[in-house]
């Protein structure tokens, strides 16, 4: 327990050195860009663990939290790029005045609340409506994917307001900073691997401790809880409200990196697939959930380039294999690794036993 | 019945027409120790589940305490009131380890959201947490991992996750189910210990067992009680051998 602990704090902080200082110097503008995007992903696929690994619960949903942090942060990049005229598809949808919901976007503070907040806001909502009313597992995980469905149809609908399918596009600058100088992105860059860190070490503080023992014992014996005195829907609101919050920091560290948000961000398949990064790095741990979104999005960028049909066939089998091999995901095998060698050195030692010391290493 | 630590009064349970309690009455004094026994669809499990807030009376009133109404309260709440309950199946937070799962059964003034990330409540968590556990006799294994212990130890790290609860009553279903006649007889010393500081009601079928630990057994019948008393007159019951130990009635004699 104590080696498993030392460990992960090495590669972490190995992590975080590697990105900081020589990823910067070895990769090329345009690959460094690109990790920026998968570092904003890591910061969803740990509010994604958080919710799943260790409280359980499967949103299907978070397709929507993201693009909220997205769309707020497109509002103003659009705003900023637009000057005093108004956003080009506006205008081509005949639309003469800015609409009153996006004149506060016009503050970056004031977008940057709204992306973290609005999210943690509708998921709150969400989850006590279904948490008090004692609705779990599948149905949940329904309830969150026909969400993702009506907010990606209403985004498409509502075009005058939201670019509809095009979404929106076409920014310029962000503090006055061009987003197309590769030092503004390179500063992005380092945005991103800041708000990783923070968002890595905050997950960490909530799943240790007190705290984050209630979640894994709620998680596996809600009933026994609530004879215990907890009621276990605060906390699950709780955690699907953060989660939502580190979706939506994602989408809006994620937008201006790209140069777009659309509808494509929000629906059905892009929350699929922030399940399966954090299913093949694996759930319950947070460096599994980073490692995965990482991975899983470099393979994808890699595919995508040199065999652009195969991608697809690609990643289904990525999760079919994850799902029937390792089911703890890239961290859980690193663990099993790990654990293959201690195992050699406690038959010297047989006062404990190797199942213990696997089970001790599930609880960590 | 003012002394009374829980009180039913007049609780009817239906389950679809099947009254599981029909117009029960029962009360449980502070300190004490009562058996309930009676014979399978008696009602035993739902009486415990009506004061635990699983199971919600079609009729009637269950107090706790002096005023305390549960039947609106839920589960928490009424945990919170100071009811605790045992479930006849162990049921631990097996991934735990013997420690936490005390740990987190531990009275405190708030068990909510933010009490639990910030540590709130926690002073003489160790203190508190090694009482319970000598108290039920796993002081030596804190750190095992709870689905790893035995079966005996199960029960005996459930019963002490709700004693850790420092309720005002205890409800234990079938502690010694499965259990080996040295294990029974020491979850049998654990709850008289644990008697008289606070009330407790157990069910159980093991007469061996309920003659050692029963100062006043409940019989039920059909969701009634049938009678009430110390175990010695409630073994020789002529109502009570019919119903129930008729065909056991060899086996208590010794």
């Amino acid at each position: 327990m104590q080696r498993s602990k030392r460990v992960e704090a090495f590669c972490t902080i190995g992590l975080l050195i590697a990105l900081v200082f020589l990823a910067p110097y070895f990769l090329s503008d345009f690959r460094l860009n690109l990790l920026g995007k998968f570092l904003s992903l890591a910061v969803l696929a740990l509010g994604v663990d958080l919710i799943w690994g260790y409280t359980g619960i499967l949103s299907l949903g978070h397709g929507v939290f993201f693009g909220i942090g997205g769309y707020c942060m497109a509002m103003y990049l659009k705003l900023q790029a637009s000057g005093s005229d108004l956003p080009d598809f506006m205008m081509w949808n005949g639309l003469t005045e800015l609409p009153s919901f996006w004149k506060p976007m016009r503050s970056l503070p004031v977008a940057l609340v709204c992306a973290v907040f609005i999210p943690a806001l509708l998921a709150t909502v969400i989850a006590y409506l279904t948490f008090r009313n004692r609705i779990q597992g599948v149905y949940f995980s329904i309830l969150t994917q026909a969400l993702s469905l009506v907010v990606s149809l209403l985004l498409i609908g509502q075009q005058p307001y939201t670019g509809g399918t095009n979404g929106i596009t076409d920014f310029k600058d962000v503090l006055g900073f061009s987003l197309s100088d590769q030092s503004t992105q390179r500063a992005l860059y380092f945005v991103s691997v800041g708000c990783l860190a923070l968002a890595y070490f905050f997950c960490r503080w909530v799943t240790r401790g007190r705290f984050g023992r209630t979640l894994a014992a709620i998680r596996d014996a809600e009933n026994r809880m609530r004879y215990l005195g907890y009621n276990p829907a605060h906390f699950k609101v709780f955690v699907f409200a953060v989660s939502a919050a580190l979706a939506g920091m994602a989408g809006a560290l994620f937008v201006p990196q790209v140069g777009i948000v659309s509808p494509t961000n929000v629906g059905i398949v892009p929350s699929i697939e922030m399940v399966i990064w954090v299913a093949v790095g694996g759930r319950g741990t947070l460096i599994g959930a980073v490692l995965g979104a990482v991975l899983v999005n470099g393979a994808k960028s890699f595919l995508s380039e040199t065999f652009p049909n195969v991608w697809l066939y690609a990643y289904g089998l990525l999760f079919v294999l994850t799902v029937l091999y390792f089911p703890d995901g890239l961290a859980g095998l690193i663990q099993k690794v790990n654990f293959g060698w201690r195992r050699r050195k406690v038959k010297a030692a047989p006062a404990v036993s190797p199942r213990e010391i696997a089970a001790e290493e599930v609880v960590r | 019945m003012p002394d009374s630590v829980v009180y039913l009064e007049d609780v009817t349970v239906d389950f679809d027409g099947f009254k599981a309690l029909s117009n029960l009455n029962f009360y449980i004094d502070p300190g004490e120790l009562r058996v309930v026994i009676g014979p399978n669809g008696a009602g035993k499990t739902t009486l415990l589940d009506v004061v635990c807030g699983k199971v919600r009376p079609a009729s009637g009133r269950v107090i706790v305490g002096r005023l305390t109404d549960v039947t609106t309260l839920s589960e928490h709440q009424i945990a919170r009131a100071g009811v605790s309950r045992k479930f006849q199946t162990p049921s631990i937070l097996r991934r735990l380890t013997v420690y936490e799962n005390v740990e987190l059964a531990l009275r405190r003034k708030y068990n909510s959201v933010f009490s639990a990330l910030f540590g709130m409540g926690d002073s003489n968590v160790r203190e508190r947490v090694h009482t319970v556990l000598e108290k039920v006799g796993l002081q030596d294994k804190p750190s095992q991992i709870a689905e790893h212990l035995s079966h005996g130890e199960k029960q005996w790290l459930e019963i002490g996750m709700v004693l850790a609860q420092d309720p005002k009553i205890l409800l234990i279903d079938e502690p010694a189910a499965g259990l080996s006649d040295h294990e029974t007889r020491r979850t049998g010393e654990i709850l008289l210990s644990i008697a008289g500081e606070r009330s407790v009601v157990v069910i159980e079928h093991d007469m061996t067992f309920v003659k050692q630990i029963a100062n006043k057994v409940t019989v039920l019948h059909q969701g009634r009680v049938l009678c009430e008393g110390p175990f010695q007159s409630i073994q020789d019951d002529p109502r009570v051998i019919e119903i129930y130990l008729g065909g056991h009635k060899k086996h208590v004699a010794n």
